[in-house]
């Protein structure tokens, strides 16, 4: 069961690049150990959003707190209260598992005891201890995305932000990912992801969908498919941004 | 046949990227190759658009053996996965730079791209560099296609890119493919499987199996049920700890499971999920779909 204590507050959060408005006076509350979907088509303003969240831009207006920080004052205690993994960036190809773990810890301030326990526990869950000393880049990409969210785990984070983390994984361990943030989710960790699978949407608590640096909707999967009339999130997600497109037409 | 695939393997080092790799495709057919990354897909169309060689087998593209690169160069249309325009050039001066280097014009051709040009016209004199995701991809796609090509090979033109305009591109594919052209994609999104005429699903260098999507479901080969609960989590831990359960993954709002015996008795399941107090368990028997039908055929023949 979800508390009801939030644990990321947003209001009215707007950011502006000259005459742009990229994100446009966005308001939304995520509870404590809820998995939260962030979705928006491609320009819609969820990276320019995500960025403000985890304390590395500022926004023009507005205000949020985050793991009850606040985004303009305390961006140094939000981003230790956070992890973030991406796409893109997730751990150091040329460093074997060992010391990316060690690395990571230690950016985090963990003591050397607490890393040495910590990977471990690590390990041993992902059935690693053979590879513990190779170079990240002999791990298959599903099994260095799997491993890159438990090193973002290794601070014991409050909130995780993951933005697009399953993009071109294989079908099976896409969903051995999963299975492992309803795990985190379970023990109270808070989620908020970004994706393009619309499968995966529907394994959040909760979604909202960005179009054009606004929120235009944000309920339960199951609820906005009734709303909408509709029998999947692809379709929520393509009516809302075709909706958008016919208006700026008209 | 317009792409012809006998036997290809290519290895780098250790590394098999292409094993065995056999298919076919023809003229007027939207053909999908499937699969995750790091499955291959881009080491096949490097050895089709003739920039690498394969280690053994025989291939041909628009009737060319690929050792013929100079006359396959010229036939074919080449959508890299990264984006490959000249981004200091603006839109039209792009386009222009492809039509003149096969010997064309933009104008002889026009008839061929005009759907999906004149989506981007208005930004004609945009730097190509400065126009958006979706944007690129419709001009990239316009740039692959002035010199009329028998055969268009787009590798993942679709990745990152968001439901909407995804959805786009495959209308824009399935209008093409009217021409007659041969058009050759690869995708890591299962769900585009279906819009394609035929595909192959590629795993760890091998095809999983070829065929139309609606014939790779149908040969799934056991019953399979979509179970709907509140605590997804629960129960997916107290399913696999069930002594019948051969699979269970997340998909979607369901999770999907398959039972190790021939005839699953689902009262039995539903009584041991109500045992652990699960106590709104819906069960449905459900039809494949393309990923599960890939899930199941990675995992027996691997």
């Amino acid at each position: 069961m979800l508390s009801s204590e939030p644990i990321i507050s947003v209001e009215k959060l707007t950011k502006k690049f000259g005459d742009f408005t990229a994100v446009n006076a966005i308001s939304f509350k995520v509870v404590k150990g809820e998995i939260f979907g962030f979705l928006g088509a491609n320009g819609a303003g969820k990276t320019t959003a995500m960025k403000i969240l985890v304390g590395i831009s500022r926004p023009t207006s507005g205000n949020a707190s985050v793991a009850g920080f606040d985004i303009y004052t305390q961006t140094e205690q939000i981003k230790k209260s956070i992890g973030y993994m991406s796409q893109r960036f997730s751990l150091y190809n040329d460093l074997t598992i060992k010391e990316n773990i060690e690395f990571f810890g230690g950016i985090y301030g963990l003591t050397n005891r607490q890393i040495r326990e910590k990977s471990e526990a690590l390990v041993e869950k992902l059935g690693l201890q053979d590879k513990f000393t190779r170079p990240i880049s002999d791990l298959p990409l599903g099994w260095k995305q799997k491993l890159a969210f438990s090193v973002a785990l290794l601070h014991d984070p409050k909130i995780i932000f993951l933005d697009e983390p399953t993009g071109g994984v294989d079908p099976v361990t896409r969903r051995m990912f999963w299975n492992m943030i309803y795990e985190a989710a379970y023990r109270g960790v808070t989620i908020f992801v970004t994706t393009h699978y619309m499968d995966e949407a529907e394994y959040c608590n909760r979604v909202s969908m960005m179009v054009d640096g606004r929120i235009e909707a944000l309920d339960s999967p199951t609820r906005l498919k009734e709303k909408y009339g509709v029998n999947s999130m692809n379709d929520v997600f393509v009516r809302l941004a075709r909706n958008q497109d016919k208006a700026k037409v008209q | 046949m317009k792409i012809k695939v006998e036997n290809i393997s290519k290895s780098f080092g250790q590394v098999q990227a292409l094993d065995r790799v056999t298919f076919d495709v023809k003229a007027g057919e939207l053909f999908g190759l499937i699969g995750p990354d790091g499955g291959g897909k881009t080491t096949l169309f490097r050895i089709l658009t003739t920039l690498m060689l394969p280690d053994s087998g025989r291939a041909t593209v628009a009737g060319y053996p690929i050792a013929n690169y100079r006359a396959i160069r010229r036939s074919v249309g080449y959508m890299p996965g990264r984006f490959s325009l000249y981004p200091d050039l603006s839109v039209e001066e792009n386009l222009k730079f492809f039509a003149s280097i096969f010997g064309t014009t933009v104008e002889a051709n026009y008839e061929l791209i005009r759907d999906i040009y004149v989506q981007i016209e208005p930004f004609r004199n945009r730097r190509a560099g400065a126009l958006s995701g979706g944007m690129k991809q419709k001009l990239a796609l316009c740039c692959a296609l002035i010199h009329r090509p028998q055969v268009l090979l787009l590798d993942e033109p679709t990745t990152g890119v968001d439901p909407v305009s995804r959805k786009e591109f495959w209308e824009m594919l399935g209008r093409l493919r009217q021409n007659g052209m041969a058009i050759f994609v690869s995708t890591a999104y299962m769900d585009e499987a279906s819009l394609c005429d035929r595909v192959a699903l590629i795993h760890q260098g091998k095809i999983l199996t070829t065929n139309t999507p609606t014939n790779i479901t149908a040969t799934f080969g056991r019953p399979l049920f979509a179970i709907r609960s509140r605590n997804v989590y629960e129960v997916t831990r107290d399913i696999e700890a069930y002594a019948f359960t051969r699979t269970i993954y997340p998909f979607g709002e369901h999770l999907h499971y398959t039972d190790k015996r021939e005839m699953p008795d689902t009262n039995e399941l539903h009584d041991f999920l109500r045992d652990k107090g699960h106590r709104d368990i819906e069960l449905t028997t459900i039809q494949p779909t393309i990923e599960d039908a890939f899930m199941e055929l990675a995992e027996t023949q691997s």
